[in-house]
């Protein structure tokens, strides 16, 4: 699907697409972005993200709207090395 | 993780692709699926794993627990459209249950097929009987379904 990143060292994150990546702006701008950040609800459109991503031995990232067309099951899960 | 990985063959012939978000790295989703998965799951989690360091994504799902820094439970399914037909969000030591997942997206793919003529009743399960929606059925659902 995606290409293979390059990998450094930083950890990268992933993010929602449409929203500013940076972490510094003004208060008064962030209490906008709250308003206007998109809350998922049933039967609404799924908020689009980016995110670097580990597939079968590489490194590469994954954008939802990439598998438009397609039907998705998304998990999420409180961390590698749990139990459950 | 490695629960859904076991069924990914039924997920891929209903045409569904699996993503899994967690807030570890990929180095880390490397190792795990190297070091642990890949002694449960022949040939280690065949969809990709991906990394939300900074709960934005799980902040918009609804999912990312602030206090403890992760992304709780979350399950949603999306359908062609991008438009979410279910989620199940749970705290962490409960584990979900695939074979729930699948039936509902057998559900939701009916429901598509038939353009939302048929509605699937409570407990449904694949194969069983439908709810034809419409005037006729105002009212009368008793005849056709019981709990």
């Amino acid at each position: 699907m995606a290409e293979e990143e390059v990998v450094g060292c930083g950890k990268p994150t992933g993010s929602v697409v449409g929203e500013p990546k940076g972490e510094t702006e003004e208060t008064t701008e962030s209490i906008k972005k709250e308003d206007s950040m998109v809350m998922v609800k049933v039967g609404g459109k799924a908020p689009d993200f980016e995110a670097p991503a580990y597939h079968k031995g590489k490194f590469t990232s994954v954008k939802l709207s990439d598998y438009l067309g397609k039907w998705v099951l998304l998990c999420f899960y409180p961390g590698d090395f749990t139990f459950v | 993780m490695s629960a859904v990985a076991d069924r990914y063959e039924e997920f891929q012939k209903l045409g569904v692709e699996v993503i899994a978000v967690s807030v570890d790295s990929m180095f880390v989703h490397k190792v795990w699926d190297e070091e642990e998965l890949a002694k449960m799951v022949d040939g280690g989690i065949p969809y990709p794993m991906a990394s939300d360091g900074a709960g934005n994504i799980g902040k918009v799902y609804g999912v990312y627990d602030e206090a403890g820094g992760v992304d709780v439970r979350g399950r949603f399914i999306i359908d062609p459209d991008g438009v979410v037909q279910a989620m199940e969000v749970l705290t962490p030591p409960v584990g979900r249950k695939v074979d729930e997942a699948i039936r509902q997206i057998k559900a939701f793919q009916l429901v598509r097929e038939t353009k939302g003529a048929e509605a699937t009743p409570s407990g449904w399960e694949p194969g069983g009987p439908t709810l034809k929606v419409g005037p006729d059925l105002v009212g009368k659902v008793w005849k056709v379904w019981k709990p």
